[in-house]
């Protein structure tokens, strides 16, 4: 379980985080949710350590991650695993090589062990038998899906998710949320999510966060988020043709 | 904004010399980044060495035109600016310009793509595995060209000299093993590995913090050869000044 409290985040004179809190629970599927610019990746990286907050706490099972050093933080890194946006996989590595990376880093398994749950991992994500590619040849729905493989490969406790679905067709997205949310329930993780896909949040959200302009405007699961007075939040929820179409059907 | 980079710089140079996680996997780093600094520019080194030489051989016969002035100063005179100047400088403003944009723009796009944010969330201290295995694979290598740099400058000195007629053969040989100072080849060593630190360590620095995209990559490239030259320079006239 994540507990984040009272976040608060600036660059200059933007407040992009306004006093931001919330509790992720283990085994469901946790998704914060905004429009643009409304701080959702930056709440992310202030709760994995990338930037630190002016004010507030991030929790892991109660261990207070802000306040510690750096080779405390290292512990705790140990146990996340994290899809950035991009992929995040190293060019200059075949798929092989990104997935074994951290079991190099940080295990004293043999060769063959590593293999072992390296085949394991792209098995699980339906990527078998591309061990020896490069990511410059692969789409980019098996960039998303190699990115899972490493993120999984430590068996982490917590497993971070930034926008799994953007540059990806509709059929692929339903792919990767479907993943997220078997990975989640299968290993019992703490699944964080950051998304603007309106079919992530229907299809996959347990608990929502709503942020708009850096503060939290609404909490709940998917099957509360159509039925709320909240304009902000039906101003997002409803934006897309399709979403007002289906409008009270929900 | 010069002392806050200056002091960025200094704090990053921390974190590159933090305890590695996995020694085996930052020396497997450090065989391939010396044979990226040291095996892949020996070519271009040897190249430009000789030619240098043969054209500073030439060029002090132009100018030391008298009867009272033997001919075997040209050898020792091409062999005392090889050896303290030519080599290890020219040697480390080449290297800034081939390994200094290699670096800068290969950790700039690591940071753009978000790739250093992948080995900081996974608990690897970024700055020490890029970085340091640069940082050693400079300060070994460099030494080392600069090495065959003299060697090849004062024979490109002895093939440019011979073949135009500008010196004899054994003139030159004459000119090259009188006097010879061996503390010439420390201060040159000594500049080599400094020169070795600033080509891998300032470009890794320009790179580190690089925000934007593609555009501001290449920017942080230039500005990485730019600085590293300019320090180079700096650096040259304080051993110098130093040692000498």
């Amino acid at each position: 379980m994540i507990e984040i409290k009272d976040i608060h985040k600036s660059f200059g004179s933007n407040k992009v985080l306004q006093g931001i809190s919330g509790k992720f629970e283990a085994g469901v599927t946790n998704l914060i949710i905004g429009g643009s610019g409304s701080g959702k990746t930056t709440l992310l990286k202030c709760m994995i350590g990338l930037h630190h907050p002016e004010q507030g706490s991030v929790e892991y099972d109660g261990r207070e991650f802000t306040s510690m050093n750096f080779e405390e933080k290292i512990e705790i890194r140990k146990e996340i695993g994290m899809l950035f946006q991009g992929s995040a996989l190293f060019d200059s590595m075949t798929v092989e090589e990104n997935i074994m990376f951290p079991l190099n880093m940080f295990t004293e398994q043999d060769h063959k062990e590593k293999l072992d749950r390296v085949n394991f991992c792209l098995e699980r994500v339906n990527l078998e038998g591309k061990n020896k590619l490069f990511p410059a040849e692969l789409s980019g729905g098996m960039k998303k899906r190699v990115g899972i493989a490493r993120a999984i490969a430590m068996n982490p406790k917590y497993l971070f998710v930034d926008e799994p679905n953007s540059g990806l067709d509709p059929k692929t997205s339903i792919v990767i949320d479907e993943l997220i949310k078997e990975l989640t329930e299968e290993y019992n993780t703490t699944t964080i999510v950051v998304t603007h896909d309106m079919n992530s949040v229907m299809g996959i959200g347990d608990y929502i966060l709503f942020l708009h302009e850096g503060k939290k405007f609404w909490e709940g699961s998917n099957k509360e988020i159509a039925h709320t007075e909240i304009q902000e939040l039906n101003d997002f929820v409803f934006a897309s043709r399709f979403m007002k179409a289906a409008k009270g059907k929900f | 904004m010069n002392f806050t980079n200056f002091g960025r710089y200094l704090l990053l140079l921390k974190a590159v010399f933090r305890k590695p996680e996995k020694f085996k996997i930052y020396l497997k780093a450090i065989f391939k980044q010396m044979d990226f600094v040291g095996v892949g520019s020996l070519g271009l080194i040897a190249i430009i060495s000789t030619f240098i030489g043969a054209v500073m051989t030439l060029q002090i016969a132009f100018q030391l035109v008298s009867d009272f002035i033997p001919k075997t100063i040209i050898g020792s005179v091409n062999r005392d600016s090889s050896i303290l100047e030519l080599s290890p400088t020219i040697t480390a403003i080449v290297l800034a310009g081939k390994i200094g944009s290699a670096i800068s723009s290969e950790i700039g796009t690591m940071r753009v793509s978000e790739q250093i944010d992948a080995l900081e969330i996974m608990g690897i201290n970024s700055p020490g595995y890029l970085i340091l295995p640069k940082i050693i694979a400079g300060i070994t290598m460099v030494p080392l060209l600069v090495i065959m740099s003299m060697f090849l400058s004062i024979t490109g000195g002895y093939i440019g000299g011979t073949l135009s007629g500008a010196v004899t053969p054994a003139e030159y040989i004459q000119g090259i093993t009188t006097d010879f100072n061996p503390y010439t080849i420390v201060v040159a060593l000594v500049k080599a590995f400094v020169f070795g630190f600033i080509i891998t360590s300032v470009p890794a620095y320009e790179g580190f913090y690089v925000k934007g995209g593609a555009l501001e990559v290449a920017q942080a490239s230039t500005r990485a050869v730019v600085v590293s030259c300019i320090t180079i320079l700096a650096c040259d006239y304080i051993v110098t000044q130093l040692l000498l």
